[in-house]
């Protein structure tokens, strides 16, 4: 008989394993569910208020808000004004907040929220339509300055970004000339800038950003410029001309579109408050799942009462893969083999001091009660259908017992699976009278330990949280057992029991 | 009491348990095999038809009323013992040597009403000791009479030789003596001694209880060194030849020793222990790859264990 090979084997467990990590890793990266229970992301609150006074007539206030700012993720936007109709528009690219009411007077506040969380995406900053750059008309003698200013700019520049840079180092009220002192006043900086640039045959335009800083009320926009470079849009300081979004900075507008109009209002103004909060990260991957094609490989979408069964469901593996390293690499010996994982379940029920006094204490009892039983000298089946009424008249007392004495942990022992105990009870006793005590102490105190070990392995939270949120690690776990299924090395404890052979080497 | 390097182990070629489960007993046992060596009965039957000598079957009990007829037939034997057919371990067996009245004597020399013995054969037949817990029969041999010579080595019980057989090549093989610690069972982890026997000649080598070696049995104080077993070669080909009639790769065979009738099959082992390499001082690994590396396997019993006396006596 010829061996069969186990390469296969073992390029299937390979697979296997290989495939549970990756799968898993994938889905952190994508929906960015959390390695650890507890992690915390930052989310950014930010509330623009408006404040106009209404005109005593029909009233529409459209904001401008965000779509896609760089380096954010828009989580939740919502509108709080009492009275007002309310709708987010998508006009030629640009996404309005609007709202409307008929007849109003005297001073209005209307809020609009909107929480951003930090995401890596590379923002999609291009354009469907390539913008060109329009056409400036100057007067003299601004025209001549404008002029000579962009020849020098061009001088020193070969691409788009730093011709831009250039020119606003020029503008610098410390590097002024003669030229650009007549062009710039404190006003017109940006819009000069802006046209400037298109007159130079950069696409430019302006952009608002708000700079985050936690817990700040009243806040305005602070204005940036944006040129085109022929592939995407670029932002600029304009006051220092670095350029790049900074991560504290969300571009809040974009585009040619403007920030604030109240129709039948007067005094409008916008202002911004922001606040730092924290969200669990799992909690913000689970909100996201809906909208992610990998969410169908998680069990957010089922019933929370399916959920919280199927959190029970999957720790069980763990169980098993402790029961398998207990008996197959140290050798320690159970009575029964997936007892200890059974225990180990009403464990994670009862936590584990109670469990382990209501365990031993129905065990013991029933072992008692089993002494008679065996006296009667009955038949197998009906000696154990006997245990198992005894076994629940027990947890049955001990309950009431406990609950009486004001301890609920008497109601936990009704985790214990009854027809498993009763079995056990009945395995001890003919143990006990096959091999004597000494084999009931090594087997009962090897389950013990088997239970312990795999409850402390289930009830740790990151077990839960991973088992949980995870499931394809399940995989992993799955060839691990089957890899020990072919572990032919010796066992610890045989280490111990082959002592002896040491005199014949 | 210290630990042995896995190292030490491999180079004794102490064969571990995962390995002989994995390697071994799954590798080269058919499934289908099991039922015929976890059921006494079917063992007797199958290997009769090889020529594998048993003790005399006196009775089966399959069902619940066929008690009362047991006690007629009991009434005219003087020893029998009484087992389950599908225990395993000796667990449920049953060894009366005599009677006393209305009662019967044990081994040990306690006594048993006949009720006593009807509700053991009750509890055999509700499967109390079968493996599974399944509906068991009762089977009532003839009593074993060991062989004298062998007999004052064993504290009460009868001793029995357990022959580790590969691919129908006895490959290792010790004697086992029950003890005061063992309740006069012949198992080792019940404390019985285990004396390894040299596969050649069936001498003694050394022997072990409880996993240590010991050189006295310590019930009777018989020196253990100088055992030589009587008509070795065919009880080896005795063993071999119950690989034909169950087919299993790996197995044990136990085997007594009988005052008038000889040696005699006793039970055969799908899942045999380890121990015996302790008792030996060897480690089976050795002995199981040359038989693994056999290009032209023996085809009779008689070769197979003449060639494993001549190869083994040395390894």
């Amino acid at each position: 008989m010829k061996p069969r090979s186990r390469l296969p084997f073992y390029i299937g467990v390979f697979l296997l394993i290989a495939a549970g990590i990756s799968l898993a890793v994938w889905r952190h990266v994508e929906l960015g569910i959390p390695w650890l229970t507890g992690e915390q992301r930052p989310v950014w609150m930010i509330e623009a208020r408006i404040d106009f006074d209404a005109a005593n007539s029909a009233v529409q206030a459209s904001l401008n808000v965000p779509e896609d700012p760089p380096g954010f993720r828009i989580l939740m936007e919502q509108a709080a004004s009492p009275g007002y109709g309310f709708s987010i528009l998508d006009k030629s690219g640009n996404r309005t907040a609007e709202w409307t009411k008929r007849d109003v007077s005297g001073p209005q506040t209307l809020y609009f929220k909107a929480q951003f969380v930090p995401a890596e995406t590379v923002s999609k900053n291009i354009p469907s339509r390539e913008p060109s750059a329009r056409n400036v008309f100057w007067e003299e003698p601004q025209a001549t300055a404008v002029r000579e200013v962009l020849a020098q700019a061009s001088e020193r520049s070969s691409t788009p970004e730093s011709m831009t840079r250039e020119l606003i180092r020029l503008m610098q009220p410390d590097a002024r000339t003669q030229n650009t002192t007549l062009l710039v006043s404190e006003e017109n900086y940006l819009d000069l800038l802006v046209d400037m640039l298109n007159h130079s045959g950069i696409p430019a335009r302006t952009a608002d950003g708000l700079k985050l800083e936690d817990a700040r009320r009243r806040q305005s926009l602070k204005p940036f410029l944006q040129i085109y470079n022929g592939e995407q849009w670029l932002t600029f300081d304009p006051n220092t001309g670095e350029q790049g979004v900074p991560d504290s900075l969300l571009l809040w507008r974009q585009g040619s579109a403007s920030l604030l109009d109240v129709v039948g209002g007067d005094n409008s103004e916008v202002s911004f408050s922001m606040l730092r909060q924290t969200v669990p990260a799992l909690q913000l991957a689970t909100m996201e799942v809906d909208s992610n094609g990998l969410g169908f490989l998680s069990f957010y979408a089922l019933p929370i009462e399916e959920q919280s069964m199927f959190r029970m469901l999957l720790l069980l593996p763990l169980g098993a893969l402790m029961v398998a390293f207990m008996r197959i690499v140290i050798g320690i010996r159970t009575s029964g083999t997936f007892m200890p994982v059974l225990i180990a379940v009403a464990f994670v029920q009862t936590t584990l001091v109670p469990g382990l006094i209501a365990f031993l204490s129905v065990v013991s009892i029933g072992l008692m009660m089993r002494g008679y039983l065996s006296s009667l000298n009955l038949l197998l089946v009906s000696r154990i259908s006997a245990l198992i009424i005894l076994v629940i008249f027990i947890t049955a007392g001990l309950s009431i017992f406990g609950y009486q004495m004001g301890f609920n942990t008497g109601m936990t022992v009704t985790f214990f699976p009854m027809v498993i105990i009763a079995w056990t009870i009945e395995r001890m006793s003919i143990l006990w009278e096959e091999e004597g005590a000494h084999e009931v102490i090594v087997q009962g105190a090897g389950s013990m330990f088997v239970a312990i070990c795999a409850y402390l392995l289930m009830s740790a939270p990151l077990a839960g949280h991973l088992t949980f949120n995870f499931p394809e690690l399940h995989f992993v776990i799955l060839g691990l057992i089957l890899l020990m299924g072919q572990y032919t090395g010796y066992k610890l404890s045989e280490l111990k029991r082959f002592t002896p052979m040491k005199a014949y080497d | 009491m210290g630990w042995i390097s896995p190292r030490t182990l491999n180079r004794l070629g102490m064969l571990n348990m995962n390995r002989r489960n994995v390697d071994y007993i799954a590798r080269y046992n058919e499934r289908s095999s099991y039922p015929l060596v976890d059921n006494k009965l079917k063992t007797k039957l199958a290997v009769a038809e090889y020529g594998v000598k048993t003790p005399r079957l006196l009775q089966v009990v399959r069902q619940q009323h066929e008690i009362s007829g047991f006690r007629e037939m009991a009434e005219d034997l003087g020893g029998f013992a009484i087992k389950p057919a599908k225990g395993s371990g000796g667990k449920g067996i049953t060894v009366i040597t005599g009677r006393d009245g209305d009662d019967y004597i044990k081994a040990s020399g306690s006594r048993l009403a006949a009720g006593d013995l009807e509700r053991h054969l009750t509890n055999i037949l509700a499967g109390l000791y079968s493996l599974a817990g399944t509906p068991d029969v009762a089977i009532v041999e003839s009593l074993v009479e060991s062989e004298p010579t062998l007999a004052r080595f064993s504290f009460q019980g009868v001793p029995d030789i357990r022959i580790v057989v590969f691919r129908g090549y006895p490959v290792m093989a010790m004697l086992r003596l029950a003890t005061k610690a063992s309740d006069g069972k012949a198992n080792l982890h019940q404390g019985a001694v285990g004396v390894g026997l040299d596969i050649g000649t069936g001498r003694s080598l050394n022997a072990v209880q409880f996993n240590r070696p010991i050189v006295l049995h310590p019930d009777t104080g018989h020196a253990l060194e100088n055992i030589d077993i009587d008509a070795w070669d065919e009880m080896l080909e005795m063993a071999a030849r119950c690989y034909e009639a169950t087919g299993l790769g790996y197995m044990g065979v136990d085997l007594v020793v009988d005052a008038k009738e000889g040696p005699l099959l006793l039970e055969l082992n799908a899942r045999p222990g380890l121990a015996i390499q302790m008792a030996n001082g060897r480690g089976l690994l050795p002995r199981l790859r040359t038989i693994e590396r056999l290009k032209r396997p023996h085809f009779t019993p008689r070769d197979r264990a003449n060639y494993a006396m001549e190869v083994f006596a040395a390894l």
